[in-house]
């Protein structure tokens, strides 16, 4: 049978989703992908909050991942908002075509 | 028992988040991003956190993501756009992605060696905590009453602010 998990490989799991949402946000030619790729890395820090929130027996982290949660919602709709008035503009959901503000 | 727990749901974790970001349809991303939030429900309850897990069923999978799949099918855009030469040059691409491939180096030697400088023992035995709901809820709401407050003001900017923004101006 497997031993229990530890809480460093919480961490670390935590840390690789991160990773992965970085690179999504980095790589992806695509605001709505973009934007999922934030999620995966908020969910990244709610695991933290909850796996340390365990190790030391307290409450205040699952709170805190209810406060990001109600962020994540709030960020949700206005990225959303966004991303169809840019639809609306240009066609197109390709982040390297709205340029209107380069110089 | 919660080790073989551990390892199923966070394979499927990991594997869906790597869905996520390596399709090109944003519809599969959205749904493969629901299955991630599942298996990160599941390690909730490995950890003790009822509250947590049922939370992120409803409001991240049930309200979050049908969100996202109502704007993905609005809009109706498939596929990314495809662009000319871009997997081979991915180190070596102008500005932005240069930055971003440095940032990620420097994020995973960071990782390395914060997790090598890390000793750090196995959880505690569970203090028996069946009532963590209970216990959030006190806390919740006489310790950070005015946070939670303060939220409700915050949703009611975003909506208004995504009703203002999605709006067609005339």
């Amino acid at each position: 049978m497997l031993p229990d998990a530890t809480l460093n490989q919480y961490l670390i799991l935590s840390a690789v989703l991160f990773s992965i949402g970085t690179a999504g946000v980095f790589l992806r030619r695509n605001l709505i992908t973009i934007l999922l790729s934030v999620e995966v890395m908020l969910n990244a820090v709610n695991l933290t909050f909850v796996a340390v929130d365990r190790y030391l027996g307290s409450v205040e982290g699952q709170i805190i991942v209810f406060f990001v949660m109600t962020v994540a919602a709030a960020e949700a709709a206005v990225g959303l908002a966004i991303v169809i008035a840019l639809f609306r503009h240009k066609d197109t959901l390709n982040p390297d075509a709205f340029t209107s503000l380069k110089w | 028992m919660d080790g073989l727990y551990f390892w199923i749901f966070a394979v499927i974790a990991v594997l869906a988040s790597l869905g996520v970001v390596g399709q090109r349809n944003p519809m599969y991303s959205v749904l493969l991003l629901i299955v991630s939030f599942g298996a990160l429900s599941g390690l909730y309850v490995l950890l003790n956190a009822p509250f947590v897990a049922a939370i992120q069923i409803i409001i991240y999978a049930g309200a979050i993501m049908v969100l996202f799949l109502f704007v993905v099918m609005l809009l109706n855009v498939p596929t990314e756009d495809p662009v000319k030469g871009y997997h081979v040059k991915l180190l070596g691409g102008a500005g932005p992605r240069h930055f971003g491939a440095v940032l990620a180096v420097a994020l995973v030697a960071e990782l390395v060696w914060a997790m090598s400088h890390l000793r750090l023992t196995a959880m505690p035995e569970s203090a028996g905590t069946t009532s963590s709901v209970y216990q959030i809820g006190l806390k919740l709401f006489r310790d950070y009453a005015f946070a939670f407050e303060a939220t409700s003001v915050l949703i009611l900017l975003a909506m208004v602010g995504a009703v203002i923004l999605a709006r067609k101006e005339n």
